[in-house]
């Protein structure tokens, strides 16, 4: 098990399995599909990112550098906690971007009984070592254990 | 954060439950990029993004819906980008029974919220809310509470405004209290370019190509781009701005692109020079063998990669004037040279219901009409986001189209040419 802290930017405590991306992570273009079309896994439908298409992202420890893309990115994150297909808590290697830090806020301030812990600044040591399928357990001070 | 009594107070509920949850949003939202301050918004007008009625965006309505019951307005009123649906856009029947019926059957509910809210006018829904014909347009050093990616992009790049690239329902929450946490591209520091990309190409190169390449590189840093006057000059006329607006959409949905500076063209750039560029900063050398790479890793996402194009879509960000001339005045001369009269396949130029207005006053708009090209204020993005258009052959110039949709890029000349009955 190898242990890494970051920062936290909504806190919360989850354990689930790895999905990774080493690109960024295009939320209305991973999301938009699933989301509209009922897709219970929610896989993602971001056509060029080669690591995560048609994966399940439901449930899912996201482990990724930066979101990219739309402005629509934070709001389809708040829906997709709205509706309950989010990911299990969102993992940074770096500092979160404007889009993705919206997301994570509007779920925390305006969704009542959902929790998607968002760690970042986990560093570029963490996104090299964590692979998709491993046991990741988040606390609620920042603390990430891979496993 | 250090907030002003008037916005503590309102953090407190002294105003109410929920203007009191949308501040304590702007203050995480701030948090998150360690600002220090709310400061206050000085452009005239908001731009927000989210346009569409999709069924599925329910509990987009439900916050607005808040919003508007608890009598928490914002006192600009703003534009919004293109809306989903128009009936000259060809569409089949089951095409038209999952628009209509299944998808965006919220579209006149959230119209209705959106007028309570402050809609600029009926005609205000575009990407490119910045065009005189729209009347958007903000100054050098406003400060925008704006969504958008291509909007935010061009208002800090061509326009010298500062912008964040704030996501949905932040843009109008800082509308709302009429401040924008300080932080990223609203400091002098954060508009600093941590990219040097140098142009080598031996023609000039295709905006939304060139764009691409550079978003995926640098991501969500800032460019500083040298060798581009080169090809496009250092004045900043409709021709270069149109060409601004292709290349920084394509910055801001290949990569993450808020601000990018163009040497000698774009106004930071033109006033400061390499002075913008931060200390260390990395470099990119861009030359033809670069932008041909970049177009080969396009993935070809349809059923038979082989098939015949059913339908062209060009005006990803919408068109501007001058661009809708160009392109009635190529599809002309190249349908003459190849003796026909109509395009081969049905194809839809997109832009600003202002834009198209102003359009329909030219000679051009009947030239155009000749040649079976449809005019359009559609978003071809929300036409083509549904599994069956997925099935559908669709070919575009739009690197913002290609990345969201299974639409195949072209460059604006291939595009010309398939369209008019001539090879790629």
């Amino acid at each position: 098990m190898k242990v890494f802290k970051g920062r936290v930017v909504t806190p919360g405590e989850v354990t689930a399995e790895a999905v990774v991306t080493h690109e960024g992570f295009n939320t209305l273009a991973s999301f938009q599909m699933a989301l509209q079309f009922g897709d219970k896994e929610v896989k993602c439908g971001d056509q060029n990112n080669k690591e995560l298409h048609g994966k399940p992202l439901i449930g899912k420890a996201l482990c990724l550098p930066q979101t990219i893309g739309s402005t629509t990115g934070g709001l389809v994150l708040y829906c997709a906690c709205a509706m309950e297909k989010n990911p299990a808590c969102m993992l940074f290697s770096g500092h979160i971007d404007s889009l993705a830090a919206a997301g994570a806020v509007l779920a925390d301030v305006w969704v009542e009984g959902v929790s998607m812990p968002v760690v970042d600044s986990l560093g570029d040591e963490f996104l090299n070592y964590v692979k998709d399928g491993m046991k990741i357990t988040v606390k609620p001070d920042g603390v990430v254990e891979v496993q | 954060m250090i907030l002003t009594k008037e916005q503590q107070a309102i953090l407190n509920g002294e105003k109410g439950e929920t203007l009191a949850k949308v501040m304590k949003t702007l203050v995480m939202y701030g948090d998150a990029f360690e600002a220090e301050k709310l400061v206050p918004i000085t452009s005239k007008y908001n731009h927000l993004v989210t346009s569409f009625g999709l069924k599925v965006m329910s509990p987009v309505y439900d916050l607005m819906q808040q919003l508007l019951d608890s009598g928490v307005m914002s006192e600009q009123k703003f534009s919004v980008d293109p809306r989903p649906i128009d009936k000259n856009v060809p569409a089949n029947f089951l095409q038209n029974f999952v628009f209509n019926k299944f998808m965006y059957t919220k579209q006149s509910f959230y119209e209705d919220q959106l007028n309570k809210l402050g809609l600029m006018n009926e005609d205000a829904f575009t990407c490119t809310c910045y065009m005189d014909e729209v009347g958007n347009k903000p100054k050098k050093g406003d400060v925008l509470s704006w969504a958008e990616s291509s909007a935010v992009v061009y208002a800090n790049s061509v326009l010298g405004a500062r912008c964040n690239r704030n996501s949905g329902i932040i843009d109008i929450m800082g509308s709302i209290v009429g401040f924008v946490p300080y932080f990223g591209l609203l400091t002098d520091e954060g508009r600093k370019a941590t990219w040097v990309v140098k142009v080598n190409t031996t023609k000039k190169p295709e905006a939304q190509l060139l764009g691409s390449a550079i978003g995926m590189k640098v991501m969500e840093d800032v460019p500083f781009v040298k060798g581009l006057d080169k090809w496009i000059g250092t004045e900043l006329n409709d021709e270069a701005c149109a060409y601004l607006k292709d290349f920084g959409a394509a910055t801001a949905s290949n990569g993450a692109v808020g601000l990018y500076h163009i040497e000698n063209l774009t106004p930071e750039a033109v006033e400061s020079s390499e002075k913008l560029i931060a200390e260390g900063a990395k470099e990119y050398i861009i030359d033809d063998a670069e932008l041909e790479r970049v177009q080969k890793n396009y993935p070809v996402i349809w059923k038979n990669p082989e098939a015949s194009p059913k339908l062209c879509f060009v005006g990803c960000p919408h068109l501007s004037l001058q661009q809708l001339k160009v392109w009635t005045e190529n599809i002309e001369a190249e349908l003459s040279k190849n003796n026909l009269k109509k395009v081969t396949i049905p194809t839809v130029l997109t832009a600003a219901p202002g834009v198209l207005r102003e359009f329909e006053k030219t000679d051009y708009a009947k030239r155009l009409k000749a040649t079976g090209v449809i005019i359009s204020y559609i978003c071809p993005l929300m036409y083509m986001n549904n599994p069956l258009c997925k099935k559908m052959p669709v070919i575009t110039s739009s690197n913002k189209l290609r990345t969201y949709t299974s639409a195949r890029y072209y460059t604006d000349g291939e595009i010309l040419s398939i369209i008019t009955g001539g090879k790629k």
